[in-house]
């Protein structure tokens, strides 16, 4: 049985994770590898670890971070912040990374996408997108949300597809954050129209939002910060809950 | 204190994907294993791991480039253990359809087939990056590296490409992706090889490096 993933994202910095989690029996919750045990241990099926370091050191601390993740976790996860280059993606490759998450460095160096799926396989390419709604268009923006830029969502996509990418991460600015709920709308129309699988996030506040987005459009998975973060939604009973709406998930 | 009489085994690293993971497993469960492009490690280890994610007619040239393909058929014929994951397992089959026609390691006979972009008038999803379970065929689990998981018990995938053995006896489990029924585990005399990656795959996935390795007294 073929089951829908669910799968908590963690900001890093300096090669600590950042906003406050609040855990019950955590020692340390600023430890990426002590937090990603305990996602595994719930039932995360996947995790998605965000570099959020702008510091020049931030290429040694990352490795150094996945590295460590990678000694502990039994679990796939992927990597994303400040990749541009095949060599960033290598290295984080070889230190034990799954998959590696571009944005940014997408939009401005499209050949990328090519050059990373040839060298590592489009498996290992994950194309994150956010979009936000302007003037009734679907727009790719940079920069979480600040930059917009020329480019509409569908068509991004669509060449992010043909050129490589094995998986996209799609993000709406406009539900992020608001605890209201994915944005169904865009994600069912993403998903008809691609071949790859789709990663829904922006805008979990509660368990019915995850069964809404797994029953009203095609995606693949679910991505959520702090509503996990925080214990709002424990993952086994989320998982409980989509078991017993039908949705196939692993227990 | 070195213990001089501890079995080695060698991952073999032809330069795609992830071999740390894959070394990391069997560290975890008392695998001495080395990461090695090689010959003579292959010649002189007691077992070997074929790992690998990516393009199979690439996998073959690094393998070829490497001068590994006659090692490791050597190995084979030698009967030494050998664990096949992801595209480890395809190289082992005789032959591939991806670009063409490539030709394999030739170790299991059986064809690899891209899985298709659309079933029954609805399109079916390339790579499959997913938990699936896996489920027993004619073969039972028992005196096998699976004989700790449960049937239907799931695993993780990330391929695009699947194995079809000519021979139904070498299939040791099967998965359905979306409609597709394929072989996701062999085993076949020396040779264990699974689709699925069981280094990703918790603490169900780390039982069968450690039965693998019981059961070849590699540990």
């Amino acid at each position: 049985m073929l089951s829908k993933r669910i799968i908590p994202c963690l900001d890093v910095k300096d090669g600590r994770t950042v906003k406050g989690v609040n855990f019950i029996d955590l020692k340390d919750a600023g430890d990426p590898v002590e937090l990603a045990w305990q996602y595994a241990q719930q039932g995360a099926d996947e995790l998605v670890f965000l570099d959020i370091t702008a510091t020049h050191e931030r290429r040694k601390t990352m490795i150094e971070m996945v590295k460590s993740v990678a000694r502990q976790l039994n679990i796939p996860f992927t990597i994303g912040g400040g990749i541009t280059t095949v060599q960033d993606a290598e290295a984080l490759l070889n230190a034990g990374a799954d998959k590696i998450s571009i944005n940014s460095a997408a939009v401005r160096n499209p050949e990328l996408i090519e050059e990373l799926a040839k060298n590592f396989g489009v498996q290992f390419v994950v194309v994150a997108v956010d979009t936000k709604l302007v003037e009734g268009r679907n727009m790719v923006h940079l920069n979480g949300g600040r930059l917009i830029t020329e480019l509409e969502t569908e068509n991004w996509i669509r060449k992010a597809e043909s050129l490589g990418a094995g998986e996209i991460l799609l993000t709406s600015m406009d539900h992020d954050g608001t605890k209201q709920g994915f944005d169904c709308g865009l994600l069912n129309t993403i998903t008809q129209m691609i071949n790859i699988p789709v990663i829904a996030s922006g805008g979990a506040g509660k368990v019915e939002h995850f069964i809404e987005v797994f029953e009203k459009t095609g995606v693949d998975a679910a991505l959520a910060a702090s509503v996990f973060h925080f214990g709002e939604i424990p993952i086994p009973d989320l998982k409980q809950k989509l078991k017993y709406h039908n949705i196939p998930v692993r227990l | 204190m070195i213990n001089n009489n501890l079995k080695k085994v060698t991952i073999i690293d032809y330069h795609l994907g992830n071999l740390f993971s894959v070394k990391q497993a069997c560290d975890t469960v008392g695998i001495n294993a080395i990461i090695s492009s090689k010959a003579e490690d292959i010649e002189n280890a007691d077992a070997l791991i074929l790992p690998g994610v990516g393009a199979f007619i690439e996998a073959m040239d690094n393998l070829a480039d490497l001068n590994l393909i006659e090692t490791i058929k050597k190995a084979a014929a030698e009967k030494k253990p050998i664990f096949g994951i992801c595209l480890g397992l395809q190289l082992l089959f005789t032959k591939s359809e991806e670009f063409g026609t490539g030709e394999g390691l030739d170790l299991v006979p059986g064809t690899i087939r891209k899985f298709p972009a659309d079933l029954d008038d609805r399109k079916v999803k390339v790579p499959q990056i997913a938990w699936n379970s896996i489920y027993e065929f004619e073969k039972k689990w028992s005196d096998t590296p699976l004989m700790d998981v449960v049937n239907n018990e799931f695993m993780y995938f990330v391929h695009s490409y699947y194995v079809d053995p000519s021979n139904d006896m070498d299939i040791l489990t099967k998965t359905n992706y979306d409609g597709i029924e394929y072989c996701s585990a062999i085993s076949k005399d020396n040779i264990f090889a699974t689709q699925f990656h069981p280094e990703k795959s918790t603490l169900k996935g780390l039982s069968i490096y450690k039965n693998w390795a019981t059961l070849n007294n590699l540990i």
